[in-house]
């Protein structure tokens, strides 16, 4: 490995709490691999901040592979940084240049309330998952291959709508803080599967709503979620979304008939 | 119905529907309107047959107000809706690999540009000068006298000019859209809906101006 090292300036987004003004900080990163990912270059800058006695700055991750979900920030406007397909986690300091400048802040979405510098409150997507994101059959002991008949290609589109990790760099990187590929993603996973058929329609009435009362804006078709998506979960999950959400209040059954006790 | 129209995703049904309606409107008017390169008498008799149909006009006016207030509407509800969600906008838009197009970032600004053009004109040209001229014998309105007297000179020109284009541009971004919104985008058709839009756009604004250019420059 060669030894080749970059120097950077970051401007951080610094915000002690919730409550809290926050305003943007600078801070040298010197002598930073190249090799280095973009977390492992700022625990360096943190851990010269504690050496110092200063407060490091806050940042979400977990498994530092890319599969869950954990990180990101914007970097210079970008969710995840300037690199496709990538988490922050999984982003090398090889992308950036020597003497760079670059601007770090947190999610900015009114749903997703600041914690502390880089970290932001996502819970709002889990209360759109717990709104009808599951399937309440009882689908018994892992079934053999093939006895339920799924055609291939919506086996794979399934599979590529449940890709997404939940990180919300599609709500950040949108100018509307849309929600709308993140719920269109998990709404088309069970949709295009036969065990996700029996709740669609109140399942796709209740994630929508939930979404819009978390706050999250609406679709305008810029392409950004698209664009900024660390699993490239596609556009196409948001027409089904709306197309499944016709059809849903159109069709959707009163959930109390008379007579049932 | 009250609850779907309510959502997000109700209303972008809303502004696809009356957008679509829009989108349909604007194109016959600009191959309409393509006979003032003809003659104006051709013009003209064109818009006499549009006039003297009354119950067809009337009812086209009333759906494309309707359609028009509901696009209005729905855009403000939306937009304030987009604008309270994302709070604090991040210091740079998305940008490189990143980067989205322009015509969708700023499509609220366009429309209300767009809104400000549609009643200017119709103060110009529909409720504007009336003269009357005779065609076969036929006694109407001599449209293209005033086309003619407004296009003399420079500035209405290029007021034109400026809002065709971005008519165009609003266009090229929503044409596409209204099939994301109604739900009818598909990977293997979302490519050639891309490109159809953006050659809708391009043909719309391109046809429209080439009028007030003719008619400017076979004055001058």
């Amino acid at each position: 490995m060669s030894a080749k090292t970059i120097d950077l300036t970051l401007k951080v987004w610094r915000q002690k709490g919730q409550n809290s003004e926050g305003s943007f900080k600078e801070y040298p990163a010197k002598g930073v691999s190249v090799h280095a990912s973009f977390l492992e270059m700022l625990d360096q800058v943190n851990e010269a901040l504690i050496s110092q006695g200063q407060d490091p700055i806050a940042f979400d991750h977990d498994c530092r592979e890319g599969i869950c979900g954990s990180c990101g920030f914007m970097i210079s406007g970008n969710a995840h940084g300037p690199i496709k397909s990538t988490t922050v986690c999984q982003l090398h300091m090889r992308n950036f240049e020597n003497g760079e400048v670059l601007t770090l802040e947190p999610w900015r979405a009114t749903a997703f309330p600041v914690i502390k510098d880089l970290m932001v409150d996502r819970s709002a997507f889990d209360r759109i998952i717990t709104a009808g994101g599951y399937i309440s059959v009882n689908t018994g002991n892992a079934p053999d291959g093939n006895c339920l008949p799924i055609p291939k290609p919506d086996a794979d589109e399934a599979f590529a709508s449940a890709a997404c990790i939940g990180c919300g760099a599609c709500v950040a990187s949108c100018k509307n803080a849309s929600a709308a590929l993140f719920t269109s993603a998990k709404i088309s996973h069970l949709a295009l599967l036969p065990q996700g058929q029996i709740e669609k329609e109140k399942r796709t009435i209740k994630m929508v709503e939930k979404m819009d009362s978390e706050g999250f804006g609406a679709c305008t078709s810029t392409g950004a979620c698209e664009a900024s998506c660390p699993k490239d979960i596609s556009l196409t999950n948001i027409a089904r979304m709306n197309r499944e959400f016709l059809k849903a209040a159109l069709c959707e059954k009163p959930e109390h008939h008379h007579g049932e006790g | 119905m009250v609850a779907f129209t309510g959502t997000t995703v109700g209303r972008k049904y809303l502004m696809g529907v009356s957008g679509l309606i829009w989108a349909g409107f604007v194109f016959v008017h600009m191959c309409g309107n393509m006979l003032i390169l003809i003659s104006p008498q051709a013009y003209n008799a064109y818009g006499h047959a549009i006039v003297s149909n009354k119950p067809l006009l009337i009812a086209s006016e009333l759906i494309l107000i309707f359609a028009l207030a509901t696009h209005i509407v729905s855009a403000i509800a939306l937009t304030r809706q987009n604008r309270s969600a994302k709070g604090i906008a991040p210091v740079r838009a998305p940008n490189g690999a990143k980067s989205t197009g322009l015509a969708s970032r700023t499509m609220a600004a366009q429309g209300a540009l767009v809104l400000v053009f549609i009643i200017s004109h119709l103060v110009v040209f529909k409720f504007g000068n009336y003269y009357e001229t005779t065609v076969d014998g036929v006694v109407m309105r001599d449209l293209s006298k005033v086309i003619f007297e407004v296009f003399q000179s420079c500035q209405p020109v290029a007021w034109y000019a400026f809002c065709l284009v971005l008519l165009g541009f609003h266009l090229s971004h929503g044409f596409g859209s209204i099939f994301q919104s109604l739900g009818m985008l598909h990977p293997a058709y979302q490519p050639k809906i891309r490109i159809a839009s953006l050659v809708y756009g391009f043909v719309v604004s391109v046809g429209f101006l080439s009028q007030p250019i003719y008619v400017f420059l076979s004055q001058s």
